[in-house]
C-alpha cells in the first residue's frame, strides 16, 4: 500500500464519523459521558499496549539498575506571576517521561529548565548528578552536549541543508573528518528513515512538515546524546506521521536505550511513548505515574482530562 | 502613578542599555576567541561589502555630480573653477562619503541582520544553537560585527572615489575644468591636512575612523535588535524598523561628536 493510499483510508476513516456527527449531534449532546467512557477504555488499551511495549524495552534481567538521568527537585519559577511551584520529579536511564498538561501551564518551560536556558528562583535540576542551575555560560554550554533537543517547529537551520544541519553538532564539538561526519549523517538520517542520497542536499524548506521534524531528531541524535527533549514532537502533522515520529521515540528508547523527557498535548501518542507521564496542573505536578496507572486514577480532574482527549 | 511609570521606562531603558553593551561587549571580545568561523565571515563580507556595492556606488557617483552641480553656482560667481576639485574631495572624504555609506548600508543591510536574527529567535533557531553547545553571539553577531567593521571602511573608499569621479565628469563638462587640473587639486587637497605618522594624511584618518565606527554602530544595534526579537513575524518588522531607525539617528549624532573630537586634535 502507498503513502497516498494509507492517507486516503486515514482521510475516509475520519470522515464518517463526523458526517454521522452531524446527525447525531442531538443525542450526543446528552450522551457526552458515554464519549469520555469511549475514550478512556481506548485510552486504557493504548496505556496496555504502550506497557507491552515499556516492558519490552525496559530494563532487562541481569542489566545493572537504572541511575537516575534527570532530576528536577521542588522547582519554583516565576517571570511576573508564578509559573512552576514545588515541581519534581526524576528519570531513570532509558526512560521515557512525557509531560502533559493544559495549554499555558509551563510544560516547554521544565524543557528550558533541563536545558539551562532558564535557571530556577528555587529547586534543583540535575543532569547525571550534576547539578546544573549554577552552572556559568560556558559550563552549561557543554552539559548541553549530552543532550539532544527537538523543537516544537523542528528549528532546522534554514541557511543550511539537510547535511548541514545534521552535520552542525559533529562540526561544532569533535574533531572527526569530513568522511567521518559524512558517514554519522547518513546513519542518522537512517534511523529517522530518511532517505539520505535523496534528502541530503535539500534545504529545509523544501521539505515537509513531517521530515523536518524527522531531521530535527536526526540532528539532535548526531552526537549520540544521552538524553533527548522533544517539545511537541506530533503537533501538526497529521495522523500518519504522527504514527511514525511516535514510532521513531519508542525506537530511540528501545535500540539506543536514550533517556528522554517529551513535551506533549497529544494523550495518545503520549500513552504508547511514556514510561511515566507527569501532569501539570495549577503549576505543579498533579499527577507522576505510569500512563496505566492514570487511566486507573479517581482524581477528578484526571478523568476530567482524560475525557477531554 | 506617574511615579511608577517614570520608574519603569527608566528601569527598561537601564536594563536596554545593558544588554546592549554586554552584546557590544561579547561580540568584539569573540573576535580574538577560538573557534573562528571564518566561513561565516566570509559570507558576511560578501553580503554587506560586494552586496552593497551597487547601491553605494549609484550613491556617491550621483552625490558627486550633484555636489559638483551645487558648487559650480558660487564657484562661478567667485571665479573660482578651478576650486571645485578641491571642496568635492574635502566633502566627500571628510563627510559624505563615510555618512551616506553608513546611511545606505544601515537601510539595506542593518534592515538585513535584524530580519535574519529575528526570524531565527521566532522560529527557535537561536534556541536550536544555544540547545547545541554554541553561543548565538559568537556564531552570528561576531562575523557579522566584524565584517562590517572591515566592510564599511572599504565601502567608503569606493564611495569617495567615485563621489570625486562624478565631480570630475561635471568639473570637465559643465565647468570647463580639465581632468588634469581636476586631479592635481583632489591630491593638493587630500595632502593639505597634515599628516599621522607621517605618511597618512589626516583627511584619510578622519575619513576612515568614521565608517569603522559606523560598521560598528550598524552590525551590533541590528544584532541586539534581531536577537531581541519577540512576538513573532509582527515582531521581526518592528526588529527591522527599530534598527534602521536606530541606527542611522547614530550615526548621524556620533558623526558630530566624532567630528568634534577628530578636529580638536587634528587642528593645531
Amino acid at each position: 500500500m502507498t503513502d497516498e493510499d494509507d492517507r486516503r483510508k486515514v482521510k475516509d476513516e475520519r470522515r464518517h464519523p463526523s458526517e454521522k456527527d452531524e446527525t447525531a449531534m442531538p443525542r450526543r449532546a446528552h450522551d457526552s459521558s458515554r464519549v469520555r467512557k469511549a475514550i478512556r477504555s481506548e485510552l486504557e488499551e493504548v496505556a496496555e499496549e504502550g506497557a507491552e511495549t515499556q516492558a519490552e524495552s525496559g530494563p532487562q534481567p541481569g542489566r545493572k539498575p537504572q541511575s537516575t538521568v534527570i532530576s528536577i527537585e521542588n522547582v519554583s519559577l516565576a517571570f511576573e506571576d508564578p509559573i512552576l511551584e514545588n515541581v519534581s520529579f526524576a528519570a531513570r536511564e532509558g526512560e521515557t517521561i512525557v509531560v502533559v498538561g493544559e495549554s499555558g501551564t509551563g510544560k516547554s518551560t521544565i524543557l528550558k529548565l533541563l536545558l539551562r536556558l532558564l535557571i530556577p528562583d528555587q529547586g534543583r535540576v540535575s543532569i547525571d548528578g550534576e547539578d546544573i542551575t549554577h552552572l556559568t555560560f560556558d559550563d552549561a554550554l557543554k552539559v548541553r552536549q549530552k543532550m539532544g533537543m527537538v523543537f516544537q517547529g523542528a528549528a532546522l537551520f534554514d541557511s543550511m541543508t539537510v547535511y548541514e544541519n545534521v552535520a552542525y553538532p559533529l562540526r561544532e564539538h569533535t574533531l572527526l573528518r569530513e568522511d567521518e561526519i559524512e558517514a554519522r549523517v547518513r546513519e542518522k538520517l537512517d534511523f529517522v528513515d530518511l532517505d539520505a542520497e535523496r534528502v541530503m542536499d535539500q534545504m529545509p524548506s523544501e521539505l515537509s512538515g513531517g521530515m523536518k521534524k524527522r531531521v530535527g531528531i536526526a540532528r539532535g541524535l548526531a552526537n549520540n546524546p544521552e538524553i533527548m527533549l522533544y517539545d511537541e514532537p506530533t503537533s501538526g502533522l497529521d495522523p500518519l506521521t504522527t504514527a511514525t515520529i511516535t514510532y521513531l521515540i519508542l525506537k530511540l528508547q528501545r535500540e539506543l536505550g536514550v533517556t528522554s523527557v517529551v513535551v506533549s498535548h497529544d494523550i495518545r501518542s503520549a500513552f504508547r511513548m511514556a514510561s511515566k507521564i507527569a501532569l501539570l496542573q495549577n503549576k505543579r505536578i498533579g499527577f507522576f505515574g505510569t500512563p496505566e496507572e492514570m487511566t486507573g486514577s479517581d482524581d477528578d480532574y484526571i478523568r476530567e482530562f482524560l475525557g477531554g482527549f | 502613578m506617574i511615579l511608577d511609570r517614570f520608574n519603569d521606562a527608566a528601569k527598561r531603558t537601564v536594563y536596554s542599555a545593558q544588554d546592549f553593551f554586554t552584546l557590544a561587549g561579547k561580540s568584539l571580545g569573540f573576535i580574538f576567541v577560538k573557534p573562528f568561523y571564518a566561513a561565516d565571515l566570509f559570507q558576511q563580507m560578501d553580503v554587506i561589502g560586494v552586496g552593497s556595492l551597487g547601491i553605494v556606488l549609484l550613491t556617491g557617483f550621483f552625490t558627486g555630480m550633484v555636489l559638483a552641480l551645487q558648487l559650480s553656482v558660487q564657484l562661478q560667481q567667485l571665479g573660482q573653477t578651478a576650486l571645485v576639485g578641491k571642496l568635492i574631495t574635502a566633502s566627500m572624504v571628510r563627510e559624505l562619503g563615510p555618512v551616506l555609506a553608513g546611511l545606505m548600508v544601515a537601510g539595506r543591510v542593518g534592515s538585513g541582520i535584524a530580519a535574519q536574527l529575528g526570524s531565527m529567535r521566532v522560529t527557535e533557531q537561536i534556541d536550536a544553537l544555544n540547545t547545541l553547545g554554541t553561543d548565538p553571539i559568537k556564531k552570528l553577531a561576531t562575523p557579522r560585527v566584524l565584517a562590517s567593521l572591515i566592510m564599511l571602511p572599504t565601502l567608503t573608499i569606493i564611495n569617495d572615489f567615485v563621489g570625486i569621479l562624478g565631480g570630475n565628469i561635471i568639473a570637465e563638462f559643465y565647468l570647463g575644468v580639465p581632468s588634469s587640473m581636476y586631479w592635481r587639486t583632489v591630491f593638493e587637497q587630500m595632502l593639505t591636512g597634515g599628516f599621522t605618522l607621517r605618511y597618512i594624511p589626516n583627511d584619510f584618518v578622519q575619513g576612515l575612523t568614521k565608517p569603522f565606527v559606523f560598521g560598528g554602530i550598524i552590525s551590533l544595534v541590528a544584532c541586539y535588535h534581531g536577537l531581541k526579537t519577540s512576538g513573532g513575524t509582527e515582531g521581526v518588522g518592528l526588529a527591522t524598523t527599530r534598527t534602521v531607525v536606530t541606527a542611522s539617528i547614530l550615526i548621524l549624532v556620533v558623526d558630530y561628536f566624532l567630528t568634534q573630537i577628530i578636529l580638536a586634535i587634528f587642528t593645531p
